[in-house]
């Protein structure tokens, strides 16, 4: 039985700022309503998590991102063949594209939380900067998931101020 | 062979085209060219461009860490290096591989045949596919699994569901997709309850339904493009793998096999924590990459190749009925004792997939993988080694610790770095047999691409680098001048820009 939310982090704990969604699911882990939100994490996106998005009504991806360049940013995702597919790690728009192309029918709705991150080599921890813009993004997370509708999610586009 | 085309003389007279870095295959590779002034390759090389030692992130960590830190090193085949490092710290608690509970045993076992499972399915249907069915040199907007999936919709959609249902499997054994703890030091630390048992049952008949429809597939791409397909990129080399006592073919525990491209037995039944006595590495100046070879015959005899081509070739038989029949086909469409073709991987690759899935099935109906004996203990050692079938070939792992039971020296050998000189001799098959002569464009570059993603590479694997995808050529002319360049974006995006 399909949860009607899903957060979906993706990224390496051992890369660094990659593991800024990883941490970001470990914070919420306990703190979510479980009956209503399901968390998935993952290395990276492929084409199979195009299933991971049957039967909701409010999907988050949560990445770390060096092309943001404030400390978060929440933005809502369309479906996109963007050649990402061409490689072993897929953006989120092409995993709805895929989900468009399987299910012959538009995605649920989805938004992607960008969180700023600065260095991504192995073995580091998360650098001062990711560790503040963690926090920021928490917050945001939090105020999101107070309410699990469309138009709030959506309004928190407009007042996604960093 | 094409060793010749590995160093040029008279390097300045000539032109450099660079495909940097190779797109998909996971990390960050590289090939350059050069030419004479007449287009004709007089050196090609697959460069690796990026280096982290994986090995001393893991030094001073307590062992049994590894199982779950290993899995870090690779997004694409963390169970494989899990259960590889599994085995060695079953060593280090005193456990060998037959001590093991047959609960733990059959779990691991099951966990491993989901993994290879679901990476096959990856590289072919998603990966290797767009290559296969649309030609090496169709159309760029074309050669993707989105094409695939608006084409073939029943095709892409199986690739989808086979490479999800491998991840069930692992999910539900090690309770998570990713950083699972399945298997720790001595066993595993569960079993499979019921319900998860007959949640795996459910699809598995269909599962193998479409391994062996992909078989048919690739087998009818394979033989209706003869001899093209036994000619691209082939070298003769000698093979690698585990195989069982028997000599059947084996995924998770077996002894060490080596044959020569003539089929000869060259080493057999080898324990493989002996390992270090009969394989060594080579390091050459212009790669990061090393370069494994069998000691017995030397660096420049006895390199080899890894993998599902390896290993089906090297097999005497498969142990579940439906991949033994596709493996009886595979030999006998070639007239040689050992098949030679790189894009054999792909049909090699096809028939392992089978046979997981097969044996996801006899070992769901296996009444210990619901058992509870799941851990043994025995006397700690210092050193351990574990060695699988990871999906694109022989993973060794080996670790040393101290009395503080802290990790203190480790050595991976990764699959990729030991098909290394495989890749690179086919790369320069394809130069001098293809491209050679003619001018370079995009869809005639892509062959060697081709020939690198036939062995599904795991650059990350070997160097332990992440890597970003887009593409770059240059074509420089005798004088060192660019004068034609090609770009491929991150995006997939690509341009053109003449000088």
């Amino acid at each position: 039985m399909h949860k009607p939310v899903l957060i979906f982090a993706y990224g390496n704990l051992s890369r660094g700022d990659d593991a800024l969604g990883p941490l970001l699911l470990e914070y919420f882990k306990d703190k979510i309503d479980p009956n209503n939100i399901e968390i998935l994490s993952d290395f990276q996106l492929q084409i199979e998590h195009a299933l991971d998005l049957e039967n909701r009504q409010l999907v988050l991806f949560i990445d770390a991102s060096v092309a943001c360049e404030t400390a978060f940013n929440f933005t809502k995702l369309l479906a996109l063949k963007d050649k990402s597919y061409t490689t072993h790690a897929m953006t989120p728009s092409a995993v709805l594209q895929v989900y468009q192309d399987i299910k012959k029918q538009a995605p649920p709705p989805c938004f992607l939380l960008s969180i700023q991150g600065i260095s991504f080599e192995l073995g580091e921890d998360l650098s001062q900067q990711a560790q503040i813009n963690l926090q920021l993004a928490i917050q945001f997370t939090e105020n999101l998931l107070t309410n699990n509708q469309i138009n709030f999610w959506t309004q928190q586009i407009e007042n996604n101020i960093t | 062979m094409y060793e010749n085309l590995e160093t040029a003389d008279n390097q300045q007279n000539l032109k450099r085209v660079v495909i940097d870095p190779v797109s998909r295959v996971e990390g960050h590779g590289k090939v350059t060219l050069l030419l004479d002034e007449n287009n004709k390759v007089k050196q090609a090389r697959l460069h690796i461009v990026e280096f982290r030692g994986f090995e001393r992130f893991i030094q001073g960590r307590p062992y049994w860490e590894l199982p779950v830190l290993v899995q870090r090193l690779c997004g694409i085949c963390p169970v494989s290096h899990h259960l590889a490092a599994a085995k060695a710290i079953d060593q280090l608690v005193g456990i060998d591989p037959d001590s093991l509970p047959p609960t733990a045993d059959k779990l691991r076992r099951l966990l491993h045949f989901g993994q290879v499972l679901q990476s096959h399915a990856l590289h072919f249907f998603h990966l290797s596919s767009p290559d296969l069915l649309f030609g090496f040199e169709s159309d760029i907007s074309k050669r993707h699994v989105i094409a695939v999936l608006n084409e073939y919709p029943d095709i892409g959609l199986q690739g989808v569901k086979l490479r999800k249902y491998g991840q069930e499997v692992i999910r539900m054994i090690s309770g998570k997709r990713i950083h699972g703890t399945g298997a720790i030091a001595g066993g595993m630390n569960k079993s499979l309850s019921k319900a998860e048992r007959d949640y795996l049952l459910e699809d598995i008949d269909q599962i193998i339904e479409w391994s062996a429809g992909a078989v048919e597939l690739i087998k009818k791409v394979h033989c209706s493009n003869l001899p093209y397909y036994d000619d691209f990129a082939t070298i003769a080399t000698n093979y690698l793998g585990l195989t069982k006592n028997n000599g059947a073919l084996e995924l998770y525990h077996g002894g060490l096999r080596a044959k020569a491209a003539n089929g000869d037995t060259i080493m057999d039944h080898v324990d493989y924590g002996q390992y270090n006595d009969y394989i060594h590495e080579e390091v050459r100046s212009w790669t990061y990459m090393k370069f494994p070879y069998l000691t017995a015959l030397g660096q420049d005899k006895g390199w080899y190749r890894v993998g599902p081509l390896a290993r089906v070739n090297n097999c005497d038989s498969i142990d579940t009925p439906l991949a033994e029949q596709a493996r009886v086909e595979f030999k006998q469409h070639s007239a040689n004792p050992m098949v030679h073709s790189t894009l054999a991987y792909h049909w090699a690759r096809l028939i392992e997939a089978l046979h997981c899935a097969e044996s996801i099935k006899n070992l769901l109906n296996d009444p210990d993988i619901m058992g509870s004996d799941l851990v043994a203990q025995g006397e700690k050692r210092f050193e351990g080694i574990g060695v699988i079938e990871a999906p694109r070939g022989t993973l060794f792992h080996h670790y040393q610790v101290d009395e503080n039971d802290i990790v203190t020296k480790a050595n991976l050998i990764v699959s990729t770095t030991s098909n290394n000189m495989g890749m690179n001799e086919s790369v320069r098959q394809v130069a001098a047999e293809y491209l050679s002569g003619q001018e370079l464009t995009e869809p005639l570059l892509n062959n060697l691409e081709v020939a690198i993603r036939a062995y599904d590479p795991c650059l990350s694997c070997a160097t332990h680098a992440m890597g970003k995808m887009p593409l770059q050529l240059e074509l420089v002319n005798a004088e060192g001048k660019i004068i034609d360049k090609l770009v491929k974006h991150s995006n997939g995006q690509t341009e053109r820009n003449l000088i």
